[in-house]
C-alpha cells in the first residue's frame, strides 16, 4: 500500500472575496497511493473540489494555496504554470462536472485530443491523429474514425465526457482526478461512464480521485474515503469501515440522508383530481418553404395519467423523455391535444382567461431554485404574488400575515420574509418556491425535479416537507424526476417514460421489485446498483 | 453555404428598394430645392433648369424615372457639381475613402485586438488600467480635436508629415487621417476584445486546456478564437461606415473622398447626390453584414445555414 503518488500535507486554500478572506480548505492531509481509488465526499461548499483544483493549479485568480502537495516527492505548491505543466496533462489529469462546456466548441474533437499528445508526448500530427482514434476506441465511442472529425455540439453529454476522459488518459497519467464526473448526466449514462472509468483503471493501473456528493459512487468504487465538511477532513479511512461504522456525526448524517421509506397510500375513495387521457404534444423541428412541417418531434405521444387527492404519481425517465413537457401539458401551460379533466371540468376548451380562476388549484414547482425566483423581489413578495391575482381584495397586512403563515408551513423563519432570494441557500429557496405554490391552497401540484439541484441531506428534508404537506392538505402530486431513490420515497404510482411514451406503469412496489421492461431495469440498476452492490449493468446496456 | 449567399443577395434587392424609396421621398420633404439661391434666379431660368433636370414632372413619375435609371447603373447628374455625374464623383472619391477606411479598420483590428488581449491577460494590472484609460480617451475625444492637434504637432511643429492633401495617395499623406479615423475604433475593439477574452479565459474549456498542461500560446489562441466572435459582429457595420468615408476627417485633411458628399448633397438639396450616397452606403452595409455572417460561420461551427 505504501506507494504514495500524491501526498497532500496541511493544505490551505483561501479566496479573496468582497466580504474579506474566505478560508475554503483548512489544513487538510490526504494521500493517494498508486493504483487505488480515493473518494472525497462532502456537500456543496465543503471544499472538496477546491482541494483538487489547487493540486492542479487551477484555482480561480482570487484564490491561492499554501502547504504542501507532492507528486512522487516533487513539490507542486508554488510552482509557476510553466513548471506545473510538466505534471499537468501527463502525470496528473482531471475531468470535470460540466461535460457540455468542458470542450472547446470551436475545434474538432480530433484537434483537441491531439493537443496533449503533441505537447507532452512529442507525437507528430499524423501520429497524434492515429493515437486519438485509439483513445476514442478505448473510451468506447462508436465509429471513432468518423467521430474524430466531429465538433463537440454534435455529441451527447455522455459522449463528451468520454472524450474528456480520453484526453485525460492520453499520456497514461498516474492520477486521474474526477470532479463529479457524472452528476450532470442521465442515470443510465452515469452508470456507463462509471463502468468505463472502473474498467480503464483496471487496464491502465492509474489512481483515481473521485470528488463526489454521491455516496452510492463512493461505496461502489472507492478503496478509501475522505469525508469533508467546511474545509476540513472530518473522517477518513477504508470505505467499507466508514460505511459500516461511521464515527463522525456528519458522516452518519450523510449516510442517513439517502432517501428511504415509502409513502403511505392515499385514503381509499379519495376523489379524482386530475384525469388526463391520450395527451399529445408535438414540436415542429423543421418546416418547408410553405410552413408545412417536415420534421415533427412527438415529445409526448399519447400519455394518460390520473391522480387522486392525496396521491402521488411519479414520472421518471431520462432527459428528453417528455416528462417535463407532460407536466406542463396537464397544467395547460403547453398546448397539447387529448383530454385533460381537473375535478369535473374539461380543461381543453378553456383559453387563458378561462384557465385563470382555476390556476390557483394547479401549481408548479421548478427544478432550479436559483433561476425561478425573481432576484429583485423579497421572499415575502414572491410568495404572495399569486394572491394579488387570485385574492385581489385582501389587504396588504393580510397578505403579509399569509406570507408569514406560508413561511411557517414550509418551516422557514417567518421573520426572513423581507429578505431577498440571494440571501437564502438552495434548499431554503426551494422552500420559498413551495410556499409560493402552497399559499394558494392548490389541489394539484406538479413538482418538476424539485430536489435535483440540492444536496442529499437537503433533498431529504424537502422530501419530508412535501410528504407532510400532502398529508395535511390532501394534495395530489405529479412528481417528475430522474432520481429513482427520491421517486420511490414519494410515489404511490410510477410511470416510466421514454421517447414521449409510457413504457411501463405500476405501483411503486411493482416497478421496483418486478420491473418488466429492460429500460426500467436499466434505470433502476443505474440508480441502485451502487447501493445494493449489484453487479455491473448488462452487456446490452454497455454496448448501446 | 452558396445557397445561403445567393438567398442573401436576393433578399438584399427588396431591402435596397425600400431604402431608396424612403430616402427618395424623405429628401423631397425637406423645404427648398437644388436651385434655390440666396438671390433667387429668374423665373424663366428656374423653369428651364427644372425642365432640364425633370423636376417639373409629378413626384411619382420622377421616382420611376430615377428607379429605372439606377437599375441601369445611372445615378444621374449632380445638381450642384454640374460638370459631373454622380457616378463620376463616386468613381473618383470612393477609392480614396475606401483606402482610408480599409487602412483604418486594419489598424483598429491589429492595435485594438493586441491591446485588448494584453489587458485581458494582465487583468487589473497597470497595463490593463492604461489600456482601459486610453480606450475611454479614444472614445470620448472627438476627431475634430484630435485631427488639428496632430496637424499642429506632426505637421507644423515637427514637420514630419504633410499637414493635408491627398497627393495621389502618398503614404506620408495617409498616416494622419488613418490614425484619426482608427483611434475610436481601436478603443472600441480593445474594450470588446478585453471583455470577450476575460470571459473566454474563465470558461470551462479553457480550464480543460490548463488542466492538460498546455503551453500559454495554445491557451491564448483558443481564447482568442472564441473572443473574436463579438468583435467580428461589431466590425461589420463599423467597416461599412469607415469605408464610405468620414466628413470630418476628409474635410480637415482636404481629402477628395465621398464622405463630404452626403452632407454637401443634403444641405444643397442635391437630390441625386444624396440618393447616390444612400445607395452606396446601403450596399456596403448589406455586403458587410453578409461578410460578418460568413466569417461567423467559419469561426463557429455551431452556426449552420439551414
Amino acid at each position: 500500500m505504501a506507494d504514495p503518488v500524491l501526498t497532500v500535507r496541511n493544505l490551505n486554500v483561501r479566496f479573496r472575496t468582497g466580504d474579506g478572506i474566505l478560508h475554503a480548505v483548512k489544513g487538510i492531509d490526504l494521500d493517494v497511493n498508486a493504483g487505488e481509488t480515493v473518494a472525497i465526499v462532502g456537500e456543496s461548499g465543503s471544499g472538496k473540489s477546491q482541494t483538487m483544483m489547487s493540486v492542479m493549479g487551477l484555482l480561480a485568480s482570487n484564490g491561492w494555496a499554501e502547504g504542501s502537495v507532492k507528486y512522487r516527492g516533487d513539490e507542486l505548491v508554488g510552482l509557476s504554470p510553466d513548471k506545473l505543466n510538466r505534471y499537468r496533462g501527463s502525470k496528473l489529469t482531471m475531468i470535470f462536472q460540466e461535460p457540455m462546456t468542458s470542450l472547446d466548441p470551436l475545434y474538432r474533437i480530433g484537434e483537441q485530443l491531439a493537443l496533449p499528445l503533441t505537447t507532452h508526448g512529442g507525437l507528430s500530427k499524423a501520429e497524434a491523429r492515429r493515437r486519438a482514434i485509439e483513445l476514442l476506441e478505448l473510451v468506447r465511442i462508436p465509429d471513432p474514425q468518423r467521430r474524430i472529425d466531429s465538433y463537440p455540439h454534435e455529441m451527447s453529454g455522455g459522449q463528451r465526457q468520454r472524450v474528456m476522459i480520453a484526453m485525460a488518459l492520453a499520456n497514461n497519467p498516474d492520477v486521474l482526478i474526477a470532479d463529479e464526473p457524472t452528476t450532470a448526466l442521465d442515470v443510465t449514462v452515469q452508470a456507463r461512464i462509471l463502468e468505463l472509468l472502473a474498467d480503464l483503471q483496471k487496464r491502465l493501473g492509474m489512481s483515481i480521485v473521485f470528488i463526489t456528493h454521491d455516496l452510492g459512487i463512493v461505496r461502489r468504487f472507492a478503496d478509501r474515503t475522505y469525508v469533508m465538511k467546511r474545509g476540513e477532513v472530518v473522517e477518513s479511512g477504508a470505505t467499507s469501515d466508514i460505511f459500516a461504522a461511521p464515527k463522525h456525526p456528519y458522516t452518519q448524517m450523510l449516510i442517513d440522508a439517502e432517501p428511504r421509506g415509502t409513502k403511505e397510500p392515499a385514503p381509499a375513495g379519495s376523489p379524482l383530481v386530475l384525469d388526463a387521457r391520450d395527451v399529445k404534444v408535438s414540436f415542429v423541428l423543421k418546416s418547408n418553404l410553405f410552413g408545412q412541417p417536415t420534421h415533427v418531434l412527438n415529445a409526448v405521444d399519447g400519455v394518460s395519467l390520473s391522480v387522486r387527492a392525496g396521491e402521488t404519481v411519479g414520472v421518471v425517465g431520462e432527459s428528453g423523455s417528455g416528462k417535463s413537457t407532460l407536466g406542463r401539458a396537464v397544467l395547460r401551460l403547453q398546448s397539447a391535444s387529448g383530454m385533460v379533466r381537473f375535478e369535473d371540468r374539461n380543461l381543453m376548451p378553456l383559453d387563458r382567461a378561462g384557465m385563470r380562476p382555476l390556476r390557483r388549484h394547479l401549481q408548479l414547482v421548478f427544478q432550479d431554485p436559483f433561476g425561478s425566483l425573481s432576484p429583485r423581489m423579497t421572499a415575502g413578495e414572491i410568495v404572495t404574488e399569486g394572491l394579488l391575482v387570485h385574492e385581489p381584495r385582501i389587504s396588504r397586512r393580510d397578505r403579509d400575515r399569509r406570507a408569514a403563515q406560508a413561511f411557517e408551513e414550509v418551516r422557514l423563519e417567518p421573520g426572513w420574509r423581507n429578505r431577498f432570494p440571494h440571501e437564502f441557500s438552495g434548499g431554503q429557496r426551494q422552500r420559498i418556491a413551495i410556499a409560493r405554490a402552497m399559499i394558494l391552497h392548490p389541489k394539484l401540484v406538479v413538482l418538476d425535479e424539485p430536489t435535483s439541484a440540492l444536496d442529499r441531506s437537503v433533498q431529504k428534508e424537502i422530501v419530508e416537507l412535501l410528504r407532510d404537506l400532502q398529508k395535511a392538505h390532501g394534495l395530489a402530486y405529479v412528481f417528475i424526476s430522474h432520481d429513482l431513490a427520491v421517486v420511490r420515497a414519494l410515489s404511490d404510482e410510477i410511470m416510466v417514460m421514454k421517447n414521449g411514451k409510457v413504457v411501463e406503469r405500476g405501483s411503486a412496489e411493482e416497478i421496483f421489485e418486478r420491473p418488466r421492461e429492460d429500460y426500467t431495469r436499466d434505470l433502476i440498476a443505474a440508480a441502485f446498483l451502487k447501493e445494493r452492490g449489484v453487479a455491473a449493468p448488462t452487456p446490452a446496456t454497455l454496448a448501446s | 453555404m452558396l445557397s445561403f449567399i445567393m438567398r442573401r443577395f436576393l433578399t438584399a434587392i427588396p431591402t435596397l428598394l425600400v431604402i431608396v424609396t424612403i430616402s427618395f421621398f424623405l429628401i423631397r420633404l425637406a423645404p427648398g430645392g437644388p436651385f434655390d439661391l440666396e438671390r433667387p434666379l429668374e423665373a424663366k431660368v428656374m423653369e428651364n433648369l427644372n425642365r432640364i433636370y425633370q423636376l417639373d414632372k409629378p413626384l411619382i413619375q420622377q421616382y420611376w424615372l430615377y428607379l429605372s435609371a439606377v437599375m441601369h447603373g445611372d445615378f444621374g447628374p449632380s445638381f450642384i457639381l454640374r460638370d459631373f455625374s454622380v457616378g463620376e464623383l463616386f468613381a473618383r472619391g470612393l477609392p480614396i475613402s475606401m483606402t482610408l477606411g480599409a487602412l483604418a479598420i486594419t489598424l483598429a483590428i491589429l492595435v485594438g485586438g493586441t491591446l485588448g488581449t494584453i489587458a485581458a491577460l494582465r487583468q487589473n494590472s497597470l497595463a490593463d488600467y492604461i489600456v482601459t484609460g486610453l480606450g475611454a480617451m479614444g472614445l470620448t475625444i472627438p476627431n475634430f480635436v484630435v485631427a488639428p492637434v496632430l496637424q499642429i504637432v506632426l505637421g507644423l511643429a515637427l514637420a514630419w508629415l504633410p499637414v493635408a492633401g491627398w497627393a495621389d495617395g502618398s503614404p506620408r499623406n495617409l498616416v494622419m487621417p488613418v490614425i484619426v479615423l482608427a483611434l475610436p475604433q481601436i478603443a472600441v475593439v480593445a474594450r470588446m476584445t478585453r471583455a470577450a477574452m476575460i470571459e473566454n479565459l474563465r470558461s470551462n474549456h479553457i480550464r480543460t486546456l490548463r488542466s492538460l498542461g498546455l503551453p500559454w500560446h495554445v491557451i491564448v489562441t483558443h481564447a482568442l478564437r472564441g473572443a473574436s466572435l463579438p468583435v467580428i459582429s461589431y466590425l461589420g457595420p463599423a467597416a461599412a461606415a469607415l469605408l464610405t468615408g468620414s466628413v470630418v476627417v476628409e474635410t480637415i485633411f482636404g481629402l477628395p473622398g465621398i464622405g463630404r458628399y452626403f452632407v454637401e448633397g443634403a444641405l444643397n438639396r442635391d437630390y441625386t447626390l444624396v440618393m447616390g450616397t444612400v445607395v452606396v452606403v446601403a450596399v456596403f452595409v448589406l455586403i458587410f453584414n453578409l461578410v460578418v455572417d460568413i466569417l461567423y460561420a467559419v469561426v463557429d461551427p455551431r452556426i449552420r445555414f439551414d
